[in-house]
């Protein structure tokens, strides 16, 4: 994997105490078990993204190789391996929820943002994508937001939502 | 209003805090269980109450607690499966989140039975705010000495972790989820060794659904012989089921298992009737993983018998007119719903939550979506029914884990139950280029078109 981005490593002190109290979890030699949950952590302390230097430091803290990082990291959906906007908007898009409308509500969230699924807007402030079934499917349509879920969602909603983002307004993280 | 075991509660303002949990009767089983009965009894009642597992499999409770390896002299463990992301199901974020203790309590009594010391809740990395409530709740309940050392004064020691995944629906099947929680990808094992014999860090573990784990202290509080006489047949006590799609009111019903699937759809006390009235098309009724069947074969099977919200009734007929109880995703369709779309969202995600180990599964999940993405999109060929039908057959019961098979079911039953449906997208493309196809003109008023068609 090559370093496409650079990012500051900020392994601050609760950080790191969290990263102790998840490793307490397992037994002395099963320290590899903390690997998703630290994960978690050090990616909600790095603006959502998880660079080259930050996995090694990863490996490093967990004493494993860090090959045994990158395949966890590209395993699964919720680690990002560049850049995110702040807020990122993640549509469930199978099947329950598009019953229940969760197409146009993309399509108009994307128009509105001015950008495709996938992409980023230019102030690095959103990203919008769709991802699978979040185990809301009775709330749809819905999105994930950070740590949390927005359900039953409209056109007005996600026009409330994004000047809430805009206004400094929503709360990411549930530490 | 029919038994509630489960939910029973959910309504006490403040439940979710130990306080009022245990003003309410909370973590009786664990003194029951601890001072009054001891480990065997209570793996005993669990096994008199015919629980079965609720993740789907339905495999009893009781029988897979005692296969656990006690004569190796290896730590046990108990795992608690929390990832529940079967497209259709979200029946255990329900329990965790607003009744977190009882899965804590039910953690409990079930790891004492199991005699192990150390168990863990793999939730999906998703619900992280449910993450939270779990961690405060197990702190909670370790402060009030239902956890720790020396529980009850008993000499029983248990720690309690909650351990969160990161996106990975294979993470829910069970060797997966062990893989998982030792750090590494999510890739099923090959069984055997069951986990019974070899799991977690390679010692007998236990896995078990939320709510399975969550229906435990009733059985110890009341009896196993009490939980029997609930529900109808192999199908002891009750259910949760998330329901979702075109009805009145999608939500979480714990039910008594037998009412009847017209009752649970109908009634104002769960579903509430089709939205808009519209009518009914086609029903999953156990995630996205059983078979779709049509409106004809929902409230009666086809023996003309009443379709029943149980195990056996869900699978009278076998896959050729049945489907099954699964997880209780309850996902209804109205006649605006296109069938060979929602096979292709089903098929899509099938492919991109494949893990990859096995070349059916990888390829072909791929080649299905390919396939029925075209057909729904107007660029289908005749042969192309045929063709997913052949893909189908060839990924299932060729694999490492049923993760394959439950990508051919559902394209297997959408052929079989849909197959005008299939035709009319391969006919009719310019019919079918706008996604909403059938919402502006539903299948009934264009189904004509077909028979002046056949070739
Ligand atoms: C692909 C796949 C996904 C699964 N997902 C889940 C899940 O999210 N939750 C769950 O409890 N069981 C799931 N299962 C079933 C588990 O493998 C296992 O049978 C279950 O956790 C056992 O618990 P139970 O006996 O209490 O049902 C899944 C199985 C497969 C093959
Ligand atoms: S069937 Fe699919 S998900 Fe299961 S092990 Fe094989 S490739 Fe992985
Ligand atoms: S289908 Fe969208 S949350 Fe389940």
């Amino acid at each position: 994997m090559e370093t496409a981005y650079k990012q500051n490593l900020n392994m601050s002190e609760t950080l790191m105490n969290r990263i102790n109290e998840l490793l307490s979890r397992y037994p002395e030699d099963k320290k590899k078990s903390a690997l998703l949950p630290v994960l978690h952590e050090v990616q909600d302390a790095h603006d959502n993204w998880l660079s080259i230097e930050l996995m090694d430091k990863v490996a490093e803290i967990l004493s494993i190789k860090p090959i045994e990082v990158y395949e966890v990291v590209s395993f699964y959906s919720m680690y990002n391996r560049s850049p995110q906007g702040k807020y990122m908007f993640e549509f469930c898009k199978t099947s329950p929820c598009c019953l229940r409308g969760v197409e146009d509500l993309m399509d108009y969230t994307c128009e509105k943002l001015g950008v495709e699924v996938g992409e980023t807007t230019a102030d690095g402030l959103f990203t919008v994508k769709g991802v699978e079934c979040l185990g809301a499917c009775g709330y749809a349509p819905m999105m994930q937001l950070g740590d949390f879920y927005k359900e039953h969602l409209t056109k007005e909603k996600i026009d409330q939502l994004i000047d809430d983002c805009k206004n400094d307004k929503i709360i990411l993280l549930d530490k | 209003m029919s038994k509630k075991i489960l939910l029973d509660k959910i309504n006490v303002p403040g439940i979710k805090s130990y306080e009022v949990y245990r003003q309410n009767g909370g973590y009786a089983s664990v003194e029951k269980a601890i001072n009054d009965m001891g480990a065997d009894n209570v793996v005993e009642e669990v096994k008199k109450s015919g629980l079965r597992g609720r993740g789907g499999a339905g495999f009893p409770a009781g029988l897979k607690w005692s296969f656990i390896d006690k004569k190796s002299g290896k730590p046990r463990h108990l795992v608690c499966n929390a990832d529940e992301s079967e497209p259709g199901t979200f029946k255990d974020r329900y329990l965790m989140e607003y009744i977190p203790h009882l899965l804590i309590e039910g953690m409990i009594t079930s790891s004492f039975a199991l005699g192990a010391h150390l168990s863990y809740i793999y939730i999906r990395g998703e619900y992280m705010w449910v993450y939270k409530i779990l961690e405060r709740a197990i702190a909670e309940a370790k402060a009030a000495g239902w956890l720790g050392k020396n529980i009850l004064g008993s000499g029983y020691d248990l720690e309690l972790y909650v351990h969160c995944g990161a996106g990975a629906y294979i993470c829910g099947e069970e060797t997966a989820l062990l893989e998982s929680l030792e750090g590494k990808r999510g890739n099923p094992r090959i069984k055997p060794p069951f986990p019974a014999v070899s799991g977690l860090w390679q010692n007998p573990t236990v896995v078990n659904n939320v709510e399975t784990i969550a229906s435990v202290p009733w059985i110890i509080n009341n009896s196993g012989d009490d939980y029997a006489k609930i529900g109808i047949g192999r199908s002891t006590g009750t259910k949760l089921i998330s329901a979702s799609g075109h009805i009145k009111k999608p939500g979480v019903y714990e039910i008594e298992l037998g009412v009847s699937v017209y009752e649970f759809m109908n009634s104002d006390e769960y579903c509430g009737g089709m939205i808009d009235d519209r009518p009914l098309k086609a029903l999953v009724p156990g995630g996205s993983s059983v078979p779709i069947i049509p409106h004809n074969l929902i409230y009666k099977t086809a023996a003309g018998e009443d379709r029943l919200m149980s195990y056996e009734s869900l699978s009278d007929g076998g896959f050729e007119t049945g489907s099954m109880l699964g997880s209780g995703g309850f996902i209804v369709y109205n006649d605006t719903a296109c069938i060979v779309r929602n096979t292709w969202n089903f098929a899509r995600f099938y492919h991109h939550e494949s893990c990859g180990q096995c070349s059916p599964c990888r390829e072909g999940t791929g080649w299905l979506e390919k396939v029925l993405n075209r057909i729904e999109n107007g660029y289908g060929r005749e042969e192309d029914i045929d063709l997913l039908w052949d893909i189908q057959r060839k990924i299932e019961g060729n694999t490492i884990c049923p993760l394959g098979d439950a990508a051919a079911w559902p394209v297997a039953a959408a052929i079989r139950h849909f197959r005008d449906e299939f035709e009319y997208h391969v006919r009719f493309p310019e019919k079918v280029k706008n996604r909403a196809h059938f919402v502006d003109e539903p299948f009934e008023k264009v189904r004509h078109l077909l028979q002046k068609q056949t070739v």
